[in-house]
C-alpha cells in the first residue's frame, strides 16, 4: 500500500467512527489519569455498559491537559457534541450511563463542557472555559482526541502529511522552512532549530544522526511525558523530517526509564510505522532511508545535557564534555548529530502541512509559536497547558490556573526547574518568552512551572533545588561539584538557624563563580535559584540569619509550637495525642508544651479543635507564657492584655 | 548501606537468589551481539530479573562485552537506577519533585521511614520493602505522589501512609 492508499483507508475508518450509530466514550488513560483512578473508572464503565446492555465504543486516549479534573471521560452520542465529565468516582458512572446514554439527560450539573458540533442546554463549550480559552494547541493538537496506539487515527487527522510534503522538497528547502518559522529549541536554551539543522547538514561526514531528547528530568515537569503518551507519532514524524533535512539515516529517542507508558507507546508507534513503510529503506517511495531506536535512560539528570546524553547512548558514564566541537560537527560516535527535544519535534511535524507563516503568526517577534508548560504546585487547576509565546504569567496563573487555592496568596512562580529561577508576584505581568524570562533572572526551561504560595519558604525551596543539583552533579568539573555543595551547606546553615552575617554575599559570590566556571548547562544554571531568590526575597534570607526566624513557618529548626493560655480549655486532646509526651497539664488545666521535649511534629496543631484553636505555630521569639500549667480561666485574666 | 548489616536470614535469602544468576544471565546475554552501546540495556535487563546487579553478573557482562570490569562498575555506579544491593519485594518510591515538595512530600517520606523503620534507599531486613526517593514522577497534578510497585498513589497524606502499608502496598 502506498501512503495515499493508507491515508484513504485511515480517513474512511475515522469517518465511519464519527458517523457510527454507536455511542463513543473517550477516557483519559495517561499516567496522570491512571494515577487518579482511571483504570477503576474504566472497569466500572465496562461493567455498567454490559449490565445495561448498551453497545458503546471505548477509546483510551492521552491527556487533554485538565489534570485537575482527572479521571475524565468524554461521552459522544451519535449526532451530538461530546460531553466531558471530570473528577469521576466509580459511584457516578452508573448515573451517567443511565441518565445520559439511556434517558438522554446529559446531567449538566456534572458536565465540565462540550465539544464538537451542536449545543446542549446548560453546558458550556469546553474551549470557552477559562482554563482552555487562552490556549492554542499546536504541539498537543491530538492529545486527548485520538487513540495514541492507532497510527490510523493519527493519519486520519493529518498525520504524516507534513513528512510527505517535506519529502517532496529538497532537504535545504526543508531547513529554510524551519528557519522561516522561527522555531526555537523547546528544551530550554531556545537555540534556533533551523540554524542548528543547517550546521549539521553542512558538517562533513557520511553518517549523521538525529536524536530526540526525551530525558525530561526537571522535577515538576511532565510536558514531554504527556505528549509522548498522548501522541507519539507527532514526535516521530518531526524526527523523520529533521533526519531528511540534515541527511541522517539513523536516529535515537533517549527517554527516561521512569516513563514506562511513554516508552511502550513509542515502541508501538515505531512498529506500526514499519508496517506502513514509514520507517525503513524507502520511505513513501522517496528513496529516503531511516531507522530509529528507543534508548532508555538510567536515572541521571545530567544526561539531559546533550553531550552527556550521547555518552550515555554510547554505553558510557553520562558525563558532559566541553563544546566546541558541537554535536552538529562531532556528536554521537564522533559523527555530526542533531539533538532536539520532544516538544520541538512535535512542532516540526505541525509546521509542515500548514507552513512557516502560519506558525510564525503565533507568539512574539523573537519567540514564535507556542510553549507547553506543566502547571503544578499551589494552584487550583493543575495541568498540561499550551499557550502562545508572550502570554502573561498573570493569565497563566489566574485565568488558566484559576489562582491559588485555600485563599492563600501567590508568592512566586518557579520556571525552568533546578536550572531556572523564581519570578516574584510583583512581576506577574511579565510576558512569557525567552528574553523576558532571562531578563528576570530565570529561564524558559523545558516548561516546568511550579506555583508557590505564602506557605513556602524561599530559602528552603532554594535549598531543595540545590540539594537536587548537588546530588545530580556528575563531578567532572570542580566549580559544579564543589560549588553546589558549598552553596547547599550555607543554605542548610541558614535554614537551621546557623546563618551568619555575610552568608548572603558569600552565596552570591559562589553562585557567580559556579555559573562562570562550570563545564556544562547543569552547573552553569544551578545557581539560578540562589540568585533569583536572593534578588527578590532578600528579606527572607535576612529574617533567617539575623532574627533566626522563618517567615513562612516552614523551616523546622526555626519554628516552635505553643499553647495560647487564654484559649486553651484543658480538653486533654493534644496532651493525649502528643507522640513525644511533651505536653503538660490536666483536665480543665491549661496545657503547656515542654519545648525541650517537643519534636515539632505538629500533631497538637492538627488535633486542637477548631473552636479553640489554641495551638500556635510560630517562628522567632516566643511570647512570654508560664512554663507551668495553671487552671483554665486564670490565664485569660493575666494574658487578657495580649488579645 | 542496608546489606552491610544484613542478618543471617537475609544472607540465606540472598544465597538462594545467587544460584540462579548464572543460568539466567547466559540466556539474557544470548540476545545481544556484544557492542559497547548495549552495556546499559543489558544492565537494565539483568537488574529487572534479579532486582539488583550481583557482582558475578557484572563480571560476566564485562567479559561478554570485552570491557574492563572497572568500566562496567563505573557505569553501574554512575546511574541512579542501578542497585548493588538487593531490593525488597515491594518497592516504595516517594516522589521528591518540586510540586510534591511544596505540597508536603518531605512529611510523607518521614512517615514512610518511621513506619518501615528504614531510611530512604534502604531495604527492610526481611527483604519485604525497599524505600526510594525519585526526582520527579511527572504526575505533578496529583502531588504529593508515592509509587508502590508501579501503582501510583496520588494526593498522599501522612495518614494515608499507614493505610497503604497495611494493605500491603496495593
Amino acid at each position: 500500500m502506498n501512503f495515499e492508499e493508507i491515508k484513504g483507508q485511515a480517513a474512511l475508518q475515522w469517518k465511519a467512527m464519527q458517523q457510527s450509530e454507536t455511542p463513543r466514550i473517550l477516557i483519559g488513560m495517561g499516567t496522570c489519569g491512571r494515577a487518579a483512578g482511571a483504570e477503576d473508572i474504566l472497569d466500572v464503565l465496562n461493567q455498567e455498559l454490559a449490565q445495561q446492555n448498551i453497545q458503546a465504543d471505548i477509546l483510551q486516549v492521552g491527556c487533554i491537559g485538565l489534570c485537575y479534573a482527572e479521571p475524565l471521560i468524554e461521552v459522544i452520542k451519535p449526532g451530538m457534541p461530546g460531553v466531558f465529565y471530570g473528577n469521576l468516582t466509580p459511584e457516578i458512572i452508573p448515573e451517567i450511563v443511565k441518565d445520559y446514554l439511556i434517558s438522554g439527560n446529559p446531567r449538566s450539573e456534572l458536565a465540565l463542557g462540550i465539544r464538537g458540533e451542536g449545543t446542549l442546554d446548560g453546558i458550556p463549550n469546553l474551549f470557552d472555559l477559562p482554563v482552555l480559552k487562552p490556549q492554542v494547541r499546536i504541539s498537543l493538537r491530538n492529545c486527548g482526541n485520538i487513540d495514541p496506539e492507532s497510527i490510523d487515527h493519527y493519519i486520519a487527522n493529518g498525520g504524516y502529511e507534513g513528512l510527505a510534503k517535506a519529502l517532496r522538497m529538497k532537504p535545504q528547502e526543508v531547513i529554510d522552512e524551519i528557519k522561516k518559522s522561527g522555531l526555537r529549541g523547546r528544551g530550554g536554551a531556545g537555540f534556533l532549530t533551523g540554524v542548528k539543522w543547517q550546521f549539521c547538514r553542512d558538517a562533513p561526514g557520511n553518517i549523521k544522526y538525529v536524536i530526540c531528547n526525551a530525558d525530561e528530568g526537571d522535577p515538576g515537569a511532565f510536558m514531554d511525558r504527556a505528549l509522548l503518551e498522548g501522541d507519539p507519532h507527532a514526535v516521530i514524524e518531526g524526527i523523520l523530517i529533521g533526519a531528511y533535512a540534515i541527511g541522517a539515516t539513523e536516529g535515537y529517542i533517549y527517554i527516561r526509564a521512569e516513563y514506562p507508558l511513554a516508552i511502550q507507546r513509542l515502541r508501538i508507534a515505531i512498529k506500526q510505522m514499519e508496517e506502513y513503510g514509514l520507517i525503513g529503506d524507502d520511505i513513501m517511495g522517496s528513496g529516503f532511508r531511516f531507522h530509529i531506536k528507543v534508548k532508555e535512560g538510567a536515572g541521571a539528570f545530567v544526561c539531559g545535557e546533550e553531550t552527556a546524553l550521547m555518552a550515555s547512548i554510547e554505553g558510557k558514564r553520562g558525563m558532559p564534555r566541553s563544546r566546541p566541537p558541537f554535536p552538529a560537527q562531532s556528536g554521537l560516535w564522533g559523527d555530526p548529530t542533531t539533538i532536539n527535544n520532544v516538544e520541538t519535534w512535535s512542532n516540526v511535524s505541525a509546521i509542515f502541512p500548514k507552513g512557516a507563516e502560519w506558525y510564525a503568526s503565533y507568539g512574539t517577534e523573537k519567540s514564535k509559536g507556542t510553549k507547553n508548560f506543566s502547571l503544578a504546585g499551589k494552584i487550583v487547576r493543575t495541568g498540561l497547558i499550551e499557550v502562545p509565546m508572550g502570554i502573561s504569567l498573570r493569565e497563566i496563573v489566574y485565568d488558566i490556573g484559576g489562582g491559588i487555592p485555600e485563599g492563600k496568596h501567590l508568592k512566586a512562580v518557579q520556571t525552568g526547574g533546578p536550572s531556572g529561577g523564581f519570578i516574584p508576584e510583583s512581576l506577574i505581568d511579565l510576558p512569557v518568552d525567552y528574553e523576558s524570562l532571562a531578563q528576570a533572572g530565570s529561564i524558559m526551561g523545558s516548561g516546568g512551572m511550579v506555583v508557590i504560595d505564602d506557605d513556602t519558604c524561599m530559602v528552603d525551596i532554594t535549598k531543595f533545588f540545590l540539594n537536587f543539583t548537588q546530588a545530580e552533579s556528575c563531578g567532572k568539573c570542580i566549580p559544579c561539584r564543589w560549588g553546589t555543595k558549598q552553596m547547599l551547606d550555607i543554605l542548610e546553615d541558614i535554614t537551621s538557624g546557623r546563618g551568619r552575617p555575610g552568608d548572603i554575599e558569600l552565596l552570591q559570590e559562589l553562585a557567580e563563580s559556579v555559573k562562570d566556571g562550570s563545564l556544562c548547562g547543569l552547573g552553569q544554571t544551578a545557581p539560578n535559584p540562589v540568585l533569583t531568590s536572593i534578588r527578590y526575597f532578600r528579606d527572607e534570607y535576612k529574617a533567617h540569619i539575623e532574627e533566626k526566624r522563618c517567615p513562612a513557618l516552614a523551616c523546622k529548626a526555626l519554628t516552635s509550637y505553643y499553647i495560647a493560655p487564654e484559649k486553651c480549655q484543658g480538653c486533654m486532646i493534644c496532651l493525649r495525642s502528643c507522640p513525644a509526651g511533651a505536653i503538660k497539664g490536666g483536665k480543665r488545666v491549661v496545657h503547656v508544651i515542654d519545648q525541650d521535649k517537643c519534636t515539632k511534629c505538629g500533631t497538637c496543631l492538627n488535633v486542637c479543635p477548631p473552636r479553640f484553636s489554641a495551638v500556635v505555630k510560630t517562628s522567632g521569639e516566643m511570647p512570654a507564657i508560664s512554663a507551668e500549667p495553671v487552671p483554665v480561666g486564670s490565664a485569660s485574666e493575666s494574658h487578657g492584655d495580649q488579645q | 548501606m542496608a546489606n552491610s548489616s544484613v542478618g543471617q536470614g537475609t544472607q540465606v535469602l540472598l544465597a538462594e537468589r545467587e544460584t540462579t544468576v548464572e543460568e539466567s544471565l547466559n540466556e539474557i546475554l544470548s540476545s545481544y551481539e556484544g557492542s559497547e552501546d548495549q552495556l546499559i540495556p543489558i544492565l537494565q535487563q539483568v537488574q529487572q530479573v534479579f532486582g539488583y546487579l550481583p557482582e558475578l553478573a557484572m563480571k560476566k557482562i564485562a567479559k561478554f562485552l570485552k570491557l574492563p570490569e572497572s568500566t562496567v562498575f563505573g557505569v553501574v555506579t554512575f546511574y541512579a537506577q542501578f542497585k548493588l544491593i538487593p531490593t525488597g519485594r515491594n518497592i516504595i518510591r516517594v516522589c521528591r519533585g518540586t510540586a510534591c515538595h511544596v505540597r508536603g512530600s518531605a512529611q510523607i517520606l518521614g512517615e514512610m521511614e518511621k513506619q518501615l523503620g528504614i531510611s530512604a534507599s534502604e531495604t527492610t531486613p526481611d527483604l519485604e520493602y525497599s524505600l526510594e526517593t525519585i526526582a520527579c514522577f511527572g504526575s505533578c497534578a496529583l502531588a504529593p505522589v508515592v509509587v508502590i510497585n508501579n501503582k501510583v498513589h496520588g494526593r498522599m497524606t501522612a495518614t494515608k501512609v499507614g493505610e497503604i502499608l497495611n494493605k500491603g502496598g496495593q
